[in-house]
């Protein structure tokens, strides 16, 4: 089992930078898979804590210039490890002006994955920053527990409005409420409501269309036929969303959201070659 | 659009209905006042007036002149309901706090009559958001009685002035002092803190000073603890008006000009702590 890489664009590193805070808002420890084109990132929560999940997929190509990894078998050309992203966020804070970054799966003690960060220097020897980060490889016979989530078979799709005033309108929100109704409908209409014994507040989006799904997968052929007007909703954990509102930096060019009836939302933020999915399941 | 969604026709019949181009007119000046959770509000054909109040002891009113609205009408002569300053204010900012020049929140307000909630229609980039707030008895407010006949003393400071001093302030004394006097030392703050007292005079002919009316020598103190929400009127003010009647009750009124250049005011009045004799001073 070998992993070893590196980042010398700062552009890249920066935007590497964006997608390793975003996720260390967004989960305490995750998984981090790597195969050979790619990193995932993957969230899988516990019903107890919320059951909220995350999954977020990233080409090695469009952020290193070197990756060279082998799994733990030729036929299962894969790693799986455990780590907290937070120190990996902290690691990457020292890249800002980097020269490069080299990442690298290490063993001395224990399992660590090795980022060294080589900064600038006016003389002629090099400084270099390096930040052991303990993981913990997952073994084979756990890794059917990370599987991709399929994307559920839901009621509405609909693009996001501007984050910004969705993040600001959430935030009120969750002032005053520790629950969120989000619904839907494919008129590209949605609506953020809230309902205490003081105050209810119902925020009304419209014109945000309605992504087209290839008829292939089977979703639309569920949403055809039915009334363009009635809504889809479902209630969920006010912070899991106002998390991934104030903790996203990846500056999505396109952000969606797919809503199974009083099942679960499916938030989906693209940005290039980056996706990052999450799940917040409804709360009946 | 859902016909909740649709803001009421003007010919129904509402106690009080109002709008206003920009919400935030009314959010910063009742952010001035929000050092409790409930306000009572009251509304009459000349504007509307937010009361709160904590202790007994200390009252703070933001007045919103009917001249700010777009559309101020009253139906009754007066209407009052008492309602969550916290919820209010998160409602009315539900856009954002941050001015971004050339958008700003629309604000529609309806308010049926007693029993009934507070609607609040706010729009900003064609996102319409709709407020429903529970309205509750209003409290019976205390009554100053201070009318500017019964005044004694009267400064008026460019608020600058005050916002330094009150910076400044030593949190561990438990009053602040104010003397005001047609002699020396004509306008003086004190503390009396764990680390000693602290004095601060304002002479009478400092740039400071707009006007300087004392009759005579007065020495009051104050609960620096309730005195302290009111930096947040001082913060967003221009010129502060301090005025003591006989018995030590203290004025402080704000003058507030908000972005496009119009005048509010927001008006504290709090207790004297105490009445210190001749030999303490």
């Amino acid at each position: 089992m070998r992993f070893r890489a590196k980042i010398v664009d700062l552009a890249c590193l920066n935007h590497f930078s964006r997608i390793i805070n975003t996720i260390a808002k967004l989960a305490k420890t995750c998984i981090l898979r790597l195969t050979v084109c790619k990193l995932y990132f993957i969230l899988s929560d516990k019903v107890a804590n919320g059951g909220a999940s995350m999954w977020c997929e990233l080409s090695q190509g469009n952020f290193f210039d070197e990756f060279q990894m082998e799994g733990v078998a030729a036929e299962h050309n894969e790693i799986y490890l455990e780590l907290v992203p937070e120190n990996l966020s902290r690691a990457l804070k020292t890249s800002q002006s980097a020269k490069a970054v080299k990442m690298k799966l290490t063993n001395k003690h224990s399992p660590c994955l090795r980022v060294a960060v080589e900064l600038p220097s006016l003389s002629s020897s090099s400084r270099i920053v390096t930040h052991d980060i303990p993981v913990g490889v997952i073994p084979r016979r756990m890794w059917n527990d990370f599987r991709e989530p399929s994307v559920p078979d839901f009621d509405v799709s609909i693009y996001l409005p501007v984050l910004k005033t969705m993040k600001s309108v959430v935030e009120r929100m969750k002032n005053l409420s520790n629950f969120i109704v989000i619904e839907a409908n494919l008129s590209g209409e949605m609506n953020l409501k809230i309902e205490t014994d003081l105050v209810s507040v119902t925020t009304h989006f419209k014109d945000l269309g309605n992504p087209p799904w290839a008829s292939e997968d089977g979703c639309q052929s569920s949403a055809q036929g039915r009334d363009l007007e009635s809504m889809t909703e479902a209630c969920i954990d006010i912070k899991k969303l106002q998390q991934l509102l104030a903790g996203q930096q990846v500056n999505p060019t396109k952000a969606l959201c797919n809503i199974v009836h009083k099942r679960i939302v499916h938030f989906i933020l693209l940005h290039e070659e980056v996706s990052l999915q999450y799940f917040i399941p409804a709360i009946s | 659009m859902p016909l909740s969604a649709q803001p009421p026709a003007s010919g129904e019949r509402y106690a009080l209905s109002a709008s206003l181009d920009n919400a935030r007119h009314l959010s910063s000046l009742l952010r001035a006042v929000h050092f409790q959770d409930h306000a009572t509000c009251l509304a009459t054909a000349s504007g509307l007036r937010v009361t709160v109040e904590d202790a007994k002891c200390i009252q703070a009113n933001a007045f919103i002149q009917a001249e700010i609205f777009q559309e101020f009408s009253v139906q009754e002569e007066s209407v009052m309901f008492r309602i969550s300053l916290s919820v209010l204010l998160d409602c009315l900012t539900i856009f954002g706090t941050s001015s971004l020049p050339g958008t700003s929140t629309a604000l529609r307000m309806c308010y049926r009559g007693y029993g009934y909630p507070l609607m609040l229609f706010l729009e900003e980039g064609g996102v319409v958001t709709v407020c429903k707030i529970n309205t509750q008895e209003p409290d019976e407010l205390l009554d100053f009685d201070f009318c500017s006949t019964k005044v004694v003393n009267k400064i008026i400071l460019q608020s600058e002035g005050l916002r330094e001093a009150f910076a400044e302030l030593d949190m561990t004394s438990e009053v602040l002092q104010i003397t005001m006097s047609p002699d020396k030392p004509y306008f003086r703050l004190s503390t009396f803190g764990n680390a000693g007292s602290a004095h601060l005079d304002y002479p009478r002919d400092s740039d400071l000073m707009e006007a300087f009316h004392c009759s005579q020598t007065q020495t009051n103190r104050y609960k620096i603890s309730l005195l302290k929400p009111s930096t947040k009127a001082l913060a967003l003010s221009c010129k502060v008006s301090i005025r003591t009647d006989a018995q030590g009750f203290l004025s402080l009124q704000y003058m507030i000009r908000n972005e496009d250049g119009q005048i509010c005011f927001v008006e504290y009045y709090c207790c004297p702590d105490e009445n210190i004799t001749e030999a303490e001073l």
